[in-house]
């Protein structure tokens, strides 16, 4: 190998290899099992949540397709993992959740033709459509779904036979927290690999893509088809560890929060997803212990302000926040790059 | 057989031809210019040819088979492949992962999600032959929006030469590159190997006879004159055509 | 089934006159506002204090909700919309949506969550019979007002100079700029009147339609239907859209009660597929 070959392959591998910083994140994720015994059931629902935006960074920060519609596959593997509990056609949550990821997943390939035609305008509203549409099959369909007042009578078997999901939250925690951490090594995996790279290529410049042999059509399929995947999981893993899914699933509000969570947290670095669920959990904690009922308020004045903030100058905060960290972590530790990105500033 | 023939291309949009009965011949090896004055649709025919637009009569043949039906990326699959008049790159890549994306494509490991960018030592291998070969080692860890211009036009040439074409589109390699760094792009052209054959959108009278075997002169959408570069050279329609000139009785 | 025709009619013009805004302003400054919904419901909402609390009769309680709306549409365009226009689409219909969030808890806690219904005057209960077919009197006036409003955009913006600055900075505004065509005034004046058209079809269809804080978020969808189904380069995309939508609305509740609603998803799904750029549009994308 050339000199070159060398360098280049080694710059390759050491990207991809988990920085110090990504370890020291997982640790204290996983510590919090521990460290914060009485607060389980809002970090599950953080782990849902973000895992719910992992799904759409995926498509939003790697590929570039805008959707306002990933509630549609949330809601669609909640309302399955229910049901199939309910009526005793699966009883091991496991494979319950990854027949609901495989059921969103299903969808999410049925209806990728629709993102992969029109402007930026036509995806929001065929995405949102989808998502409104299956809302409203769900409240037609009451006799099966439990209508406005939501899916009653779901029991979960225990995990494994073993494991009950109990009211205290431990074990649901624990487990959504697994799940999540599986999925995210899986993401990690395709971001980096050749795949990956293309669906960059494709969000910069699809018309290149095209021009250096790329299917761009199959790979947007490929991704969309891949985040509903993951979106399935979340929504399964909420209606797992609460019994319970109802119509909110489909809502606008699912899908808003959603983009307003990966804009406090960032797009295309995997990790935006995470950090922004848990500082929108953060913030909705608190403002909900300020003003419980009109949380709804605070949240529209947060995405106004931001907008008319500009979200790039968020972003470029927030990234600026990354390199930062990324540049002290290699002053301690100089053989480790920083986190290898899909938004890389320049080094 | 030449490698790259069209037969009566044609191209409508409306009532505008763009394109009439071209029908071009390019063989193999040749380094084949295609000029003109502005506008005479020199751009159209290369966007006929990788399938960016249809054709909307005639056909294109290459290696003997009847592409006009082929989607644009199915025919870099086929061999051909083609640089942008105006710089089509990945602005937030790297050099070094472009060319790797290249190359993965190319090397079929494009829908491999799983394994990591970089495993495979014939992928980089490559890359560091195409990476040194248009002397992009320099830059190669840089972010592409903030490279200097003429390193952006070779890597626009690095990249469609990454997907290891046997006939090679070039739209006006040399346009916009200051006279720094004009060498350094001229002579990676004139290094390119003898097996691809490469057709030559130029402005640059310099390049163009310096390079080219064959010209094709494109005028208003239709082939005025083909032929060997001297005999294009001595032809006094193409001075006229040129320079604006009556044409002599 | 005349009467399902009918009822059809009058929900697809009273959709028109929600939504035509919504449309001129899409197509001439290219910005999604899915807060277009919250003028409707500030229409409304304006209309039940006037006629139910101050006593008002009904017939003025309508161009009230007009001017209340065009108002507060003109206020907010000029502080705060024209900061956005520039900005990606996704910006925008962020900032929308955040202030449709904003609207609605704000409503909530001023009005109240539950409906809230007009008082409508003695003269508009009931039926007429015509033929042997129900004409309810309400929706007999719906179609008068949004027929007259209809007719009357159409001649103002074929027939008065500000309707051909319109239609010229709809087609390229920078070009108007460049003829001197104020189009920021253009702009405002505009997202006024669509805003207070919001506001009295907010206002007419408190009746039919139910008022109450959730009002933009459960119409949006309708709205953002019409206009990309009947494409935004118009007035009669639109409104062919809306009569469309309507009538497979009310009939499709009619006959086939278990898809309610889900006829127009899937009508819209089905045209986005077909047409992305909507029925009507002009085959220049933007």
């Amino acid at each position: 190998m050339t000199a070159t070959a060398d360098d280049i392959s080694t710059y390759l591998k050491n990207r991809a290899r988990w920085s110090p910083l990504e370890i020291a994140f997982w640790i204290f994720a996983f510590a919090t099992i521990w460290l914060f015994p009485g607060k389980y059931l809002i970090m599950k629902d953080t782990a849902i949540l973000a895992l719910f935006a992992l799904s759409l960074d995926l498509i939003l920060g790697y590929a570039g397709i805008i959707s306002l519609g990933q509630a549609a596959f949330f809601g669609l593997a909640g309302y399955f993992s229910g049901l199939v509990a309910k009526y005793g056609l699966i009883d091991e949550p496991v494979i319950a959740l990854i027949c609901a990821g495989l059921v969103a997943a299903a969808l999410g390939l049925v209806t990728s033709f629709l993102v992969l035609r029109g402007t930026d305008l036509t995806r929001l509203m065929v995405t949102l459509g989808v998502s409104l549409m299956l809302g409203e099959v769900a409240n037609r369909y009451s006799d099966l779904t439990g209508g406005a007042d939501g899916l009653q009578g779901v029991t979960i078997a225990p995990l494994f036979g073993l494991f009950r999901f109990d009211l205290y939250g431990h074990n649901g925690y624990v487990y959504c927290l697994i799940v999540l951490f599986v999925c995210f090594v899986i993401a990690r995996r395709i971001v980096y690999s050749p795949f990956g790279l293309s669906l960059r290529s494709l969000k910069g410049n699809s018309l290149r893509a095209s021009a250096i042999g790329i299917p761009v059509k199959w790979r947007l399929v490929a991704i969309y088809t891949i985040s509903a995947f993951f979106a399935g999981i979340a929504g399964a893993l909420l209606t797992q560890t609460t019994a319970f899914c109802s119509l909110d699933v489909f809502s606008l509000e699912r899908s808003a929060d959603l983009l307003l969570v990966l804009i406090i947290g960032g797009t295309g670095y995997l990790y935006g997803g995470l950090v922004g669920a848990v500082i929108y959990k953060f913030l909705q904690d608190w403002i909900a212990t300020l003003t419980p009922q009109y949380w709804q308020f605070w949240i529209g004045l947060v995405l106004v302000v931001i907008v008319l903030v500009g979200r790039e100058r968020v972003e470029r905060r927030i990234a600026a926040l990354r390199t930062a960290m990324a540049n002290i972590v290699a002053r301690i530790l100089p053989r480790h790059t920083a986190l290898g990105d899909a938004a890389s500033d320049g080094r | 057989m030449p490698i790259l023939e069209t037969i009566g291309l044609e191209k409508r949009f409306g009532g505008i031809v763009a394109a009439h009965d071209v029908s071009l011949s390019v063989e193999k090896g040749a380094r084949h210019a295609l000029i003109g004055p502005n506008g005479a649709g020199k751009t159209t025919v290369i966007n006929l040819l990788s399938g960016v637009l249809k054709p909307t009569a005639g056909r294109i043949m290459l290696e003997g088979r009847d592409i006009t039906g082929v989607a644009p990326h199915e025919r870099v699959r086929l061999g051909m492949a083609r640089t942008f008049q105006i710089n089509q790159l990945f602005l937030d890549l790297t050099p070094l992962e472009t060319i790797g994306l290249a190359v993965s494509e190319r090397l079929g490991a494009g829908s491999d999600w799983w394994r990591l960018v970089g495993s495979k030592s014939t992928v980089t291998e490559e890359i560091g032959e195409i990476v040194e070969r248009f002397r992009l080692a320099d830059v190669m860890h840089e972010r592409t929006a903030i490279l200097p211009y003429g390193k952006q036009r070779l890597l626009e040439i690095a990249l469609a030469f990454a997907c290891r074409p046997r006939v090679l589109l070039l739209d006006e390699p040399a346009a916009g590159v200051p006279e720094a760094e004009r060498h350094e792009l001229l002579a990676t052209i004139a290094a390119l190997p003898k097996e691809v054959t490469v057709l030559l959108i130029e402005h640059d009278m310099d390049l163009v006879f310096s390079f080219a075997d064959r010209i094709s002169v494109l005028v208003n959408g239709a082939l005025f004159v083909d032929g060997a570069p001297e005999e294009v050279a001595r032809d006094p329609r193409v001075k006229a055509v040129y320079l604006g000139e009556e044409l002599d009785a | 089934m005349l009467t399902i025709l009918f009822d059809g009619v009058a929900y697809g013009m009273l959709l028109f006159v929600l939504a035509c805004g919504l449309s001129v302003t899409l197509g001439l400054m290219n910005f999604i506002n899915l807060a277009h919904g919250s003028f409707a419901m500030v229409g409304g909402y304006c209309t039940v204090i006037v006629v139910n609390r101050l006593g008002v009769p009904f017939v003025l309680g309508l161009p009230i909700a007009f001017l209340v709306s065009a108002l507060i549409g003109g206020l907010l365009e000029r502080t705060l919309y024209v900061h956005v226009y520039a900005r990606p689409h996704l910006d925008q219909v962020l900032f929308t949506i955040g202030l449709v969030f904003m609207s609605v808890a704000a409503v909530d806690y001023v009005m109240g969550s539950s409906q809230q219904f007009v008082q409508i005057p003695e003269a508009l209960q009931g039926q007429f019979n015509v033929f042997g077919v129900g004409m309810g009197k309400y929706r007999l006036l719906i179609i008068v007002v949004c027929g007259l409003l209809t007719v009357a955009l159409q001649l103002m913006l074929t027939k008065t100079r500000f309707g051909s600055r319109l239609r010229a900075a709809v087609d390229d505004h920078r070009v108007a700029r460049g003829l001197g065509i104020n189009v920021g005034a253009v702009f405002g004046i505009t997202f006024a009147v669509g805003s207070g058209l919001a506001g009295l079809g907010g206002a007419l269809g408190a009746e039919i339609l139910g008022l109450d804080p959730t009002f933009p978020l459960k119409y949006m969808i309708y709205f953002l239907i019409v206009v990309t189904v009947g494409g935004t380069s118009s007035i009669t995309g639109p409104f062919v859209a809306s009569i469309l939508l309507g009538i497979s609305d009310v009939a499709g509740k009619y006959y086939v009660p278990k898809l309610g609603a889900f006829v127009i998803y899937a009508i819209m799904i089905v045209v986005l597929i077909w047409r992305p750029q909507g029925l009507f549009a002009r085959s220049t994308a933007r």
